[in-house]
């Protein structure tokens, strides 16, 4: 364990620890192995991206909404995509859906969550200097940045950006014959992909590292705060799962350019029969989701420990069944790998795999309706204050539950038949990926705003940001339940060419189109209370939300190794929220047992004998590492 | 719908001026002094909120359910169908009631136990009977539904019966084929993609006797009620998926390996049309596995019409042999004289083989790549 840290710790400083040189701008701010720093980098990347993942989401709405609308006035940015009749390409159409469920997915969601408060909580609430290796760390954004760059770029080129669906089913992402977003976009969409997964196996390997090996003194894994725990088996996740996905990128790569016939057989084309027999479609698929079902708990595991901790932080109360929550965790994150072939019910596959897909994905409603339920009985009794971060969680927990909903209907392979591929999934999925996560990044941004910049978040703006998302996402998705309970196929570019989508529904896709407008506008209320905030804002006080967990107990602005001289120890859990007898209504993890005699209860008078051992352990601080 | 829109436009820049009213009064204040205890009427104002949102919110689901439930999964024109529309409801209303219970008691508790100054909320850490409970209450419903779906999706996957009638759906960008069987011997001939060309669009094997009185057509498919029908299914280029709403059918087409669909229809085109009571109403096939530029109208349409008229259109329809003669060519010297009849004859007359106990295993040798 020690050669671990030492290893990682050796790059950033030198023998003398107590002070050190301050480094250039670009080892500060650019190229910095900085946990935190890396994290506000992710963060801000993520905001970049999801402005961009949004409007792109914007405009196909305004097709799908006002078919006959005139779109000239985006011809300055999608300049001839807008053909002369004034009228969104089709190809383009596609382009826009594909772009728009990448970057959601994997630019936002992924690193913009993940990436963001991983990073920025795992050291701190655990209570270690930096992450195992700052120098992993760094790499692993800069693999974003260039992934990021690329898939930015793809946007730009003659052809279009990749235009087959976010999943990419070969053979039409294979043949550039088949599709123009086939061509160079593809190309660079599996170029990024593989860079981006780079950047998430360093990352994971950093977070799983770091939480195994650098826990504080008494932070034992049943002291973890849910957060950590969230964020530890979503790397696990990850690192199992990623590879899955780079694989299947790297032989639809041969495929594209090397002439194998993985996923190829029997294609006749454009005049035509291509000579490449043998391979399977379907193969793809079974990689694909390998990895796609995983990452849709990639996407939300971090967003539900950070609501854990928020909710229970602000109703005063402990979370309610700690150990069953992480029991859920752990039950959800097995679970997903075993559930990814109930995407493919209707593909073909052996009717009785999809009998078994069937039946273990409705097992995961199980520890999913524990969790909903947990997080309902923490709010009873308690005492709630209405932080923008505990609004968000609460949307959180409607959207978890609406949208999770909707997956037991999904999930039945006899139901599937007809909802496969409408916009009921799209409705689900939105709401209980989408817009679930989305509001645990945005109440992860409020809540640990603080921590981040040492300024307040403007409250008032973000009660006002929260109604108008939270309003906004339902008026969105709810009605889209509708449609596609009506038969409504995804990812069509027009509903005029068939009698059973020709003449229903106009006016509700309207409605959601507008409906969608309205939220994205909402979130620049956002984005200014952020930036503005960020200069102007309040200062913060040392534990703004009066909290347990260790991140308070750093300096306002944590410094290089976030605590100056020793890193806390910790004795109790993160959740003695109004505990009886306590003086105050909460009692943060750093305080030992031996100082609150008026509130222990019988069993922790038992503790108070081995905090010694716990304050005379091995101290696994980096900064004390021989190297 | 428009009015509602309107209403909405309007509380909506009514928001709108509210929110940059706020903004200015936040850069006033916003160097103003760190207040720590300072929950008050946006707590309550928030908590209120909750109660408004869930209880407008609802009233809206409720009214704008029933303004839309006349699209709702369109009159289904096959027994399975029935069968899981009925699950689907099903299902539908125990998770709508799991959507107003557990809905109603977030924003209900989120509101009841709102910051009360000098209050202590309850420590309350754990109690495994209810972890228990609300273990064992999905787990059973879940299961319910496993089995019922599980029955339903084993009886639509299962075997088609020995008579089923069998077509071919053959997708391309951007149409689909369909292929007969045609009226001599019932039989699909053999296919490989390599003989594709622009005369023979699904690649019919012309060395397979039973290919010769095989037709296609690229505007309707056309089959008879009541009777079971297997769709074989096969993509030519990239992946489609045939969807037929009103039968509730619904199976991708793979490139490489041929797919299937088994299912009876039991409205014709004209009862539907009373049904519906449009004049117009047609089945219609549509592609929903995105498959390029013109993925949104794959369209074909489906006629289903009784035995007698079925069979009778069947008969006008010329062999694809008889239409494009030139196909001659690739039939094999010790099968041109049983192909001569469809060559010499355009004007081919049927035997009187009406039945379909023609069905053979020799037809099935299409079969053998398809999936089960």
């Amino acid at each position: 364990m020690a050669t671990v840290a030492a290893n990682s710790a050796t790059v950033a400083h030198a023998e003398e620890h107590d002070h050190h040189e301050p480094q250039s701008f670009w080892r500060t701010y650019i190229f910095s192995e900085d946990h935190k720093t890396i994290a506000k980098q992710y963060l801000i990347s993520g905001i970049f991206w999801s402005i961009i993942g949004i409007s792109l989401s914007v405009m196909f709405r305004l097709q799908l909404g006002f078919p006959a609308m005139k779109l000239d006035f985006l011809r300055p940015i999608l300049g001839n995509w807008i053909n002369e009749t004034g009228k969104l390409d089709p190809d383009f159409y596609l382009a826009l859906v594909t772009m728009h469920g990448t970057i959601m997915v994997f630019f936002v969601l992924t690193a913009g969550l993940s990436g963001t408060f991983s990073n920025f909580l795992i050291p701190l609430q655990v209570g270690a200097r930096d992450m195992a290796s700052g120098f992993l760390n760094m790499l692993s954004y800069w693999f974003f940045f260039l992934a990021s760059v690329i898939m930015l770029g793809s946007l730009f080129i003659e052809t279009g950006p990749a235009a087959g669906g976010w999943v990419i089913y070969p053979p039409l992402s294979a043949l550039p014959q088949a599709h123009k977003g086939s061509e160079l976009g593809m190309t660079l969409w599996l170029i990024s992909m593989a860079l981006f997964i780079v950047s998430q196996l360093l990352g994971g390997i950093n977070y799983i590292t770091t939480v195994i090996n650098l826990r504080t003194r008494g932070m034992s894994f049943s002291k973890l705060p849910l957060t950590i725990w969230a964020f530890f088996l979503t790397a696990v996740l990850g690192l199992i799962s990623f590879p899955v996905l780079l694989s299947a990128a790297l032989l639809l790569i041969f495929d594209r350019s090397f002439g194998t016939s993985f996923y190829l057989s029997e294609i006749y084309i454009k005049g035509e029969a291509l000579p490449n027999v043998g391979g399977s479609p379907i193969l793809f698929q079974h990689l694909f989701w390998f990895l796609g079902h995983p990452e849709v708990y990639i996407v939300l595991l971090p967003a539900l420990g950070m609501t854990s901790e928020i909710i229970a932080t602000n109703s005063r109360k402990p979370i309610f069944g700690y150990r069953a929550m992480i029991a859920s965790m752990m039950g959800i994150a097995f679970l997903a790998f075993i559930v990814w072939a109930h995407h493919m019910f209707v593909t073909g596959m052996n009717p009785f795999l999809g009998s078994i897909f069937m039946f273990l994905t409705l097992i995961i409603a199980v520890p999913s309706a524990v969790k909903a339920f947990n997080y309902i009985t923490t709010l009873w009794r308690g005492n709630i204050r209405f932080t923008p971060a505990m609004l968000f969680s609460i949307g959180l927990v409607s959207f978890f539950i609406s949208g999770g909903l909707t997956g037991i209907i999904l999930g039945n392979s006899a139901l599937d038949i007809q909802l496969h591929d409408t916009y009921f999934v799209v409705a689900h999925f939105h709401l209980v990926m989408g817009a679930a996560s989305a509001f645990g990044l945005l109440a992860g941004v409020y809540h640990w705003f603080p921590k981040m910049f040492g300024r307040m978040l403007n409250e008032k703006l973000g009660y006002v940001h929260f109604w108008l998302t939270f309003i906004g996402i339902y008026l969105v998705f709810f009605p889209m339940h509708y449609i596609g309970i009506s038969g409504f196929p995804r990812r069509y570019y027009a509903f005029t060419s068939y009698d059973f989508t020709k003449n229903i529904f106009a006016d509700m896709n309207s409605f959601i189109s507008l409906a969608a407008i309205f939220t994205f506008t909402a979130q620049w209320i956002f984005i200014w209370n952020f930036v503005y905030s960020m200069f102007k804002g309040r200062k913060a006080p040392q534990n703004p939300w009066k909290s347990n967990t260790l991140e308070w107990t750093a300096p306002i602005n944590p410094g290089h190794g976030n605590w100056p001289g020793e890193i806390p120890a910790v004795y109790r859990w993160a959740y003695d929220y109004s505990k009886p007898g306590a003086k105050d209504d909460f009692i943060p993890q750093n305080v030992p047992y031996s100082q609150t005699p008026e509130s222990n209860l019988p069993h922790e008078n038992e503790l108070i004998g081995l905090e010694k051992e716990i304050e005379a352990q091995n101290l696994n601080d980096q900064f004390k590492q021989p190297h | 719908m428009v009015y509602i829109i309107a209403i909405l436009s309007v509380i909506f820049l009514g928001l709108a001026v509210m929110v940059i009213s706020r903004m200015a009064s936040v850069v006033q204040t916003a160097s103003g002094p760190v207040d720590e205890d300072r929950i008050g009427m946006s707590n309550r104002l928030n908590a209120g909120m909750m109660v408004v949102f869930f209880v407008v919110g609802l009233i809206a689901a409720i009214w704008s359910f029933l303004h839309a439930r006349q699209f709702f999964l369109p009159e289904a024109a096959s027994p399975h169908g029935r069968h899981t529309d009925f699950l689907f409801w099903l299902s539908m209303s125990i998770i709508t009631v799991a959507f107003i219970v557990t809905n109603a008691l977030l924003f209900f508790f989120a509101w009841r136990y709102q910051y009360r100054p000098g209050h202590k909320a309850s420590y309350y850490p754990e109690n495994h009977k209810l972890e228990l409970i609300w273990t064992v209450i999905p787990a059973v419903v879940m299961a319910l539904l496993v089995f019922t779906g599980w029955r339903a999706w084993r009886d639509i996957m299962a075997e088609a019966p020995e008579n089923a009638q069998v077509f071919e759906l053959v997708g391309k960008q951007f149409n689909w084929i369909a292929r007969y069987p045609g009226v001599d011997n019932n039989k699909l001939g053999a296919f490989n993609y390599k003989l594709i060309d622009s005369n023979n669009e699904t690649g019919i094997d012309y060395t397979d006797e039973s290919s010769f009185d095989d037709f296609v057509s690229t505007s309707e498919l056309h089959i008879p009620v009541n009777k079971p029908i297997l769709l074989k299914i096969r993509a030519r280029d990239v992946l489609h998926s045939v969807f037929i709403p009103h039968l509730r059918v619904k199976m991708d087409a793979v490139p490489g390996m041929p797919t299937r669909f088994q299912f009876t229809a039991d409205k014709t085109t004209d009862e539907m049309k009373n049904i519906t009571g449009n004049p117009n109403f047609t089945y219609e096939i549509a592609c929903t596995e995105v498959c390029g530029q013109g993925h949104f109208s794959m369209r074909i349409r489906l006629v289903v019409e009784d035995e007698a008229s079925w069979q009778a259109w069947c008969k006008e329809q010329k062999p694809l042999l008889s239409s494009s003669p030139e196909l001659a060519s690739r039939i094999p010297a010790n099968l041109k004289a049983k192909a001569a009849k469809y060559l010499s004859a355009p004007e081919t007359a049927a035997p009187a083989d009406t039945t379909t106990a023609s069905i053979v295993k020799n037809g099935e040798t299409v079969a053998t790549a398809s999936v089960r």
